[in-house]
């Protein structure tokens, strides 16, 4: 009796930390122009609508320009930086790492403020250059910690053994250590892609009307029209976040990366 | 030296530009909170500190005081809807169970704030989705305002904090010694005492940290309060924003921007202290 009630009220939250999303789904294939419910049937205009609005064509290409380049720059220095606090100890070494994990807690609008001034700067306001420097700070964490546990789950004794043999430290690196951190770095770079392909606020600071990314152009439009085009491209979101997820978790193991150990 | 270090320069250059670059956007952002602001025009004065003296007026303070307020109440409802789930998710039987619950309670960080926000906006609206199950059950005539309330942004901000709520619950649960549960079943305790006495008291570390956690988060969520909000709940955020895009007051803008993230800074530092105390406390005995 205790637990029925007990699993009652675990589904019931549940319930609530869903219901928006299917709410969204829901509106986005109703055909009718406000938003009832129940749905009036099952249609896919505003789909067909959505991807066709030539302000989130754009925003899709400008946003795919710069997750690519972000989570890629991302990754590259943030895997280094992992390898490097792994391995050394050197001096500065803190202030280095409070400076790279800070964008875990500076609010996205002071950091987008900030890149958005320091565009301003050199003139490169609006420009794709700030933008993918303010995302490529933004998810760079994610992919150090997912590279720093994967390195942790080596056993040191291969690296050494290798060195032993006589192999030099560029062989150690690529033919022992990279091997073995090739999920973490595809896990980190998966989650850093999608951090930076939903991201908001701060591109909301540094980027224009012409190189807008997708969250931005809803919020445009969102601001203007109340109609399901948003809805089709939320669910199109959607949709496309839990596959790369669930892609992320069979390649790597999410939980790992994420610090949730159940056992 | 440099032999003994292999690739230290090659991988230390990039991460030091990084931290360069990053720590240059943020001077920026300080460097403007103590410039001269000039109406009509986008360039600063000399240095001033009257922006910081500006933000002494009751409405700044007010302000100020709803975003603490809003953080605090998302933070305690967070809490008390994600420890159930969190507790479910490390405790349940079958594996499949565990999968499911994570999936459900983790999915929702990775959609991006906009969809979420927007979500909500259908949930809540005066056509929306509860208002819609209302009036046909016959429980309401006129539909009930959510959106533009304190009420609809805390619901909405509530769910966006319960993922990051969840997984430090969840870790902090795990590390429970089952054990101590054990003996005291054993000693004759309930099922209900060993969790209010064993389980819970076990896992305050965990529940601190995700409060702090939340309520810092909290205070810098921006598309929330400006979506479901619309402008008549203003956070910190809502008003360095406003200043910035619609006054163009770029120095008070900074300011405020500024402010947000010393409190942000401020909290998590509180929490460093009120954790390692009460770890000290819970080793003592």
């Amino acid at each position: 009796m205790r637990s029925f009630a007990f699993w009652s009220l675990v589904v019931a939250l549940l319930t609530y930390m869903t219901l928006p999303t299917i709410v969204v789904l829901m509106t986005s294939v109703n055909p009718t122009e406000i938003l009832a419910f129940p749905p009036q049937g099952v249609s896919f205009d505003w789909y067909a609508k959505a991807v066709s609005y030539p302000d989130f064509q754009l925003a899709f290409k400008n946003g795919l320009i710069v997750t690519a380049c972000a989570s890629t720059l991302a990754l590259i220095v943030g895997s280094a930086f992992a390898w490097l606090i792994h391995h050394y100890e050197f001096r500065g070494r803190g202030l280095l790492e409070g400076v790279l994990w800070s964008p875990l807690i500076i609010p996205h609008f002071t950091l987008g403020f900030g890149f958005l001034l320091l565009g301003g700067a050199f003139r490169l306001q609006q420009g794709y250059v700030m933008i993918v420097l303010a995302h490529m700070v933004l998810v760079m964490p994610f992919v150090t910690r997912a590279v720093h546990v994967s390195l942790a789950n080596i056993d040191p004794a291969l690296a050494r053994a290798a060195a032993n043999l006589g192999a030099s430290p560029w062989q150690v690196l690529t033919r022992i250590t990279l091997p073995l951190v090739v999920p973490g770095m595809a896990g980190g770079w998966l989650i850093a892609a999608v951090l930076s392909l939903t991201e908001f606020t701060a591109s909301l600071y540094v980027t224009g009307s012409r190189t807008q990314t997708l969250p931005v152009a809803m919020y445009n439009y969102i601001r203007e029209y109340a109609d399901p085009t948003v809805s089709a491209i939320s669910a199109l979101l959607i949709i496309a976040t839990t596959l790369i997820m669930l892609v992320a978790d069979r390649t790597i193991g999410l939980r790992r990366v994420l610090a949730i150990d159940t056992h | 030296m440099l032999a003994k270090r292999p690739f230290f320069i090659t991988f230390l250059a990039p991460a030091v530009l990084t931290a360069v670059i990053l720590a240059a956007a943020i001077f920026e952002v300080l460097q403007y909170s103590v410039r001269e602001f000039i109406p009509g025009s986008l360039n600063v004065g000399g240095f001033t500190l009257a922006n910081f003296a500006a933000l002494n007026k009751p409405i700044y303070w007010w302000v100020l005081a709803d975003t603490f307020f809003i953080s605090l109440l998302t933070a305690i409802f967070s809490l008390l809807a994600s420890y159930p789930v969190a507790y479910a998710l490390v405790r349940a039987k079958r594996d499949w169970v565990r999968s499911a619950l994570v999936s459900l309670s983790i999915t929702p960080l990775f959609t991006g704030e906009i969809v979420r926000t927007f979500s909500w906006m259908l949930t809540l609206g005066t056509d929306g989705f509860i208002n819609s199950i209302l009036r046909k059950l016959g429980l309401i005539d006129m539909p009930i305002q959510l959106m533009y309330t304190r009420f609809g942004v805390v619901v909405a901000l509530v769910q966006f904090s319960m993922p990051v709520m969840i997984i430090l619950l969840a870790t902090a649960i795990a590390h429970v010694d089952r054990d101590c549960e054990k003996a005291a079943a054993n000693l004759g305790a309930s099922p209900t005492a060993v969790f209010w006495r064993i389980t819970l008291p076990l896992t305050v570390p965990g529940i601190l940290s995700g409060i702090v956690v939340v309520f810092a988060w909290t205070m810098s969520a921006f598309s929330t309060p400006q979506l479901i909000g619309g402008g008549k709940i203003l956070m910190i955020s809502n008003l360095a924003y406003l200043q910035g895009f619609s006054v163009l007051n770029l120095p008070f803008a900074a300011t405020l921007s500024l402010i947000a993230l010393v409190c942000a800074l401020g909290s998590l530092a509180l929490m460093k202290g009120v954790t390692s105390r009460i770890e000290r406390r819970l080793a003592v005995h």
